[in-house]
């Protein structure tokens, strides 16, 4: 039953690694963003690291939804996509594989580089951990939301366009508490609300937005 | 269905709900005009100024109104959109996308007369308040579902892929509206509340209940006629519209 769904993953991952540039692009993206910010708002190191979780955050969810596109655009124009509504594994269960995937090639590499930024931004210690674990529970919640609205937007003219739209506003949730954990921490108060909602989000997440990508997935492509 | 009672499967034929609903739509527009001619002279003319906010306050009828409106109308479409999704009813997709902008529009007010009445009250246009906040949200969920619509060329397709955003929008505006007041909470030391207002006198609040029922009026009456043009649109091609076409009974 899971073979094909490793199968897949494998797949993902190597079509990914055979085109790196696509996920440092992401990578790229993020970290101009965060580098723009001190140049708007001054340098004075003690204002930006107030600014610095809400900054991390966002620029951290713009460059998750810049790739989402991606996640299911190629297979939809090859045929790929067709061939796995075919296939007798639920097709929830694929989108989770390709979600996961799309993850490790971009949602990890932000929780990876986002200490670089947060030094930059003159954060402390105890917060980059409490930023890095709050990126590691808060970006796979953004991959699966994202997924519906890139299914939801696949073969439409301006689709990136539309995402932000779509996704943007269902982004809320996870950017306060992934942010509000940083400021907690920052405030010498306790996180652990914070990334247990986050954490519940998650599962709640994990659970429910893959039928809906599934369905998503099947109207477009009737 | 009983054999009974009115039979309201009926309406989900286009040919019935177009009859119906152009015989009521003159009744819900004179209710409309009737309880907004009434709730606007009690708000403005009769109802004693507040003795904390004075005038300013009566911002309050229409602000309540169109923002319990604009909520309401967003989980109206979701179930239409679920309907439509699920059993495959034309009518419920019609609906669903009909009342789209109408929820659009209250969220909007809500929003303006909120920023008005926030200016005397609270000495600013906008603050980052948990209700604001989530109602700002709302309207974008709005205008994703709108977008969605109307970037989708095939009707069919339109209709399902906008009825799961909101299906998925409607379960995530509790999700947001919790994490907005905890946010709010959490970043504002000295939050401002409208509801620790003294309680209402009575033709205050009876004037408010004229006033929210007015706006329902006037969204069922604007729905329906959105749904109307809507449906001789998706059904042009069909006999039932050629003869009302012909008879003149548009």
């Amino acid at each position: 039953m899971f073979r094909p769904l490793f199968a897949l993953l494998r797949r993902d991952l190597v079509l990914a690694l055979r085109r790196p540039q696509d996920a440092l692009t992401v990578v790229g993206f993020f970290v101009v963003v965060v580098a723009l910010f001190p140049l708007g708002i001054g340098p004075d190191p003690e204002f930006l690291r107030r600014l610095a979780p809400g900054v991390l955050w966002v620029a951290a969810l713009l460059a998750v939804m810049l790739s989402l596109e991606r996640l299911f655009s190629d297979d939809y124009r090859d045929g790929t996509l067709e061939q796995m509504l075919l296939v007798p594994q639920p097709l929830g269960l694929l989108v989770l594989t390709k979600v996961f995937a799309h993850w490790l090639i971009t949602g990890l590499p932000l929780v990876l580089i986002s200490p670089l930024l947060a030094v930059q931004l003159n954060l402390q210690a105890d917060e980059i951990v409490m930023l890095m674990l709050a990126l590691l529970l808060g970006t796979p919640i953004l991959s699966l939301i994202g997924a519906i609205g890139a299914a939801l937007t696949l073969g439409l003219r301006g689709g990136g366009v539309l995402i932000a739209l779509l996704i943007l506003p269902l982004y809320a949730p996870p950017l306060i508490l992934g942010a509000g954990a940083v400021d907690a921490v920052m405030h010498g108060a306790s996180a652990q609300a914070h990334l247990s909602l986050l954490g519940a989000m998650m599962v709640f997440a994990l659970f429910a937005t893959p039928w809906a990508t599934a369905a998503a997935v099947r109207i477009m492509l009737d | 269905m009983s054999e009974r009672g009115i039979q309201w499967f009926r309406f989900t034929a286009p040919a019935n709900f177009y009859d119906l609903a152009g015989r009521l739509i003159p009744w819900f527009a004179a209710l409309t005009i009737a309880l907004f001619a009434a709730g606007l002279y009690l708000g403005l003319v009769v109802a004693p100024p507040d003795y904390q906010q004075g005038d300013s306050y009566r911002i309050i009828y229409i602000h309540v109104p169109t923002a319990w409106m604009g909520m309401f109308l967003y989980v109206l479409m979701a179930v239409y959109a679920a309907i439509g999704l699920i059993w495959r009813i034309k009518m419920a997709e019609i609906m669903a996308k009909a009342i789209a902008p109408t929820g659009a529009l209250m969220t909007f007010f809500a929003l303006w007369t909120g920023a008005l009445w926030g200016r005397p009250t609270w000495g600013v246009y906008w603050v980052w308040d948990a209700r604001l906040t989530s109602m700002l949200i709302l309207l974008f969920l709005y205008l994703g579902y709108m977008a969605l619509h109307a970037a989708i060329d095939d009707r069919q397709r339109a209709s399902n892929a906008s009825a799961v955003l909101a299906m998925v929008g409607v379960v995530n505006v509790p999700i947001i509206y919790f994490s907005v007041q905890w946010w709010n909470t959490l970043h504002q030391g000295a939050s401002i509340t409208v509801t620790d207002a003294p309680t209402m006198a009575t033709i205050m609040f009876v004037t408010l209940m004229i006033m929210v029922l007015a706006a329902w009026m006037y969204s069922i009456a604007v729905v329906l006629a959105r749904a109307r043009v809507e449906v001789l649109e998706r059904e042009r091609n069909a006999r039932w519209v050629q003869e009302r076409l012909e008879d003149g009974r548009t």
